[in-house]
């Protein structure tokens, strides 16, 4: 082990105990390394972005020989304009910038939401009822049961009584299933990443000091 | 002007989104725009994750400059934000260590910092989910026994030492969890969720084409 790796490590670890301190109470040694989580947080999207969006989508088509796309230019500007914000005497120009994201992004939304996920899931759950014997028949009725009472509680517009009531009691059964089974995964996931830094202390930061002393 | 440039805009090019779909996109111009457009707004929306960052570095900037209470981290706080962001913009040909390459300062910091912090903020909610599963468990209603006896079973269902005790009481008990719960109650909760939140997903999008709603544009 070379005498980076050992640093890399004990910085890994300081880092990691400056979180965990937070287990006892907010402490100045906890807060020193969530803003520099904060920071470096920040720091990493200016590099994705710089490095995906304006070198690889803007500038390099805009710039390169062959069939130069030098119309991107018009996006670039757009782009420039959100930085109008920062200006509140011309705030209003980032607006035509937002725009034109929400505009898009709305337009995009329409279709997809409706071709891409509501009419494929409704179909899915369009099934015949009584097919595949006791246990896809069973499968079948908990699946309809469970879309449509789980519908009837978001559905707000009428007052939860009477049947529509009794269905979106049952709706609150369902939705408690499934919220139970992300819970446990949710446990699992969060679980085994505190298992992956307890074993790193325990076995690369310790075990470093026999590299030390 | 100022209200009503931004909602025309937000309808021409919402609409040039909607009527490309029913174009082929090979053979038309409007179905090759789709795609040209699609670009466009990633590199607007690039602009706008930096305005984010230029935003949080002004707002911590004036914190250190007024000398507010706990200005030192705000301070802190710049100085990761530059060391991360200004090597990782500068080319590659100054220095390897410039970039975003295996071996640059970007990647390092990344790796043995950043990421590292990551994991363990991720670790340390497990504590803070055990509490709440005690509060969930000490509201002794119907609905939060379900909930918890759900989440106890798919935790033992996902680990082999756990589907082994679910063993000891029925053979099927593991399989009867996966088909019943995650892909029959679970998956029909999620179907019902996706449809709702498409639909207002949808409606939300024709209210911004048609300009009525218009709080994306904030005051003034």
């Amino acid at each position: 082990m070379t005498g980076i790796e050992i640093l890399q490590i004990w910085i890994a670890a300081f880092f990691t105990l400056a979180i965990f301190s937070f287990l006892y109470r907010d402490n100045a040694v906890y807060k020193f390394a969530e803003h520099i989580f904060a920071g470096l947080s920040a720091g990493y999207y200016v590099g994705l972005i710089w490095k995906s969006v304006i070198i690889q989508q803007l500038w390099e088509p805009m710039t390169r020989a062959d069939n130069p796309k030098w119309y991107l230019f018009i996006p670039g500007i757009i782009g420039a304009l959100m930085f109008a914000r920062l200006i509140p005497r011309i705030s209003w120009v980032s607006r035509l910038a937002l725009a034109f994201v929400m505009g898009n992004t709305a337009g995009v939304f329409i279709i997809s939401q409706l071709h891409g996920l509501i009419l494929p899931q409704m179909q899915d759950t369009m099934l015949p009822l009584l097919n595949g014997g006791f246990a896809g028949s069973l499968l079948a009725f908990i699946t309809v049961i469970g879309v449509i009472s789980t519908l009837v509680y978001f559905y707000f517009s009428k007052e939860h009584t009477g049947a529509l009531g009794v269905t979106a009691r049952v709706g609150v059964w369902f939705i408690m299933i499934s919220f139970g089974a992300h819970f446990g995964y949710t446990v699992m996931g969060r679980v085994s990443l505190l298992i992956g830094r307890v074993y790193f202390l325990y076995n690369d930061w310790i075990g470093s000091l026999s590299h030390i002393f | 002007m100022r209200t009503t440039v931004p909602v025309i805009i937000a309808f021409l090019s919402g609409i040039v989104m909607i009527v490309s779909f029913f174009f082929n996109p090979d053979r038309t111009i409007l179905g090759q725009i789709e795609s040209e457009v699609l670009v466009w707004v990633t590199i607007v929306g690039g602009f706008t994750l930096l305005l984010g960052v230029v935003s949080i570095t002004r707002v911590n900037f004036r914190s250190v400059r007024l000398q507010k209470e706990g200005w030192f981290f705000n301070l802190l706080t710049l100085i990761s934000i530059f060391v991360m962001a200004i090597p990782s913009i500068l080319p590659v040909s100054w220095s390897p260590l410039f970039g975003d390459r295996e071996g640059s300062i970007y990647d390092w910091l990344f790796t043995n910092v950043d990421s590292i912090m990551m994991q363990t903020m991720f670790g340390l909610l497990a504590f803070y989910i055990a509490s709440a599963a005690y509060r969930a468990f000490r509201a002794r209603n119907a609905e939060a026994t379900i909930l918890l006896l759900t989440a106890v079973l798919v935790m033992l269902w996902r680990v082999p030492m756990g589907e082994a005790f679910l063993r000891l009481f029925s053979d099927d008990l593991p399989q009867w969890i996966n088909s019943y719960v995650m892909n029959g109650a679970n998956m029909s909760v999620q179907r019902g969720i996706i449809i709702g939140a498409a639909l207002g997903a949808a409606s939300m999008s024709l209210r911004i084409l048609l300009g009525i709603e218009r709080t994306y544009m904030g005051k003034g």
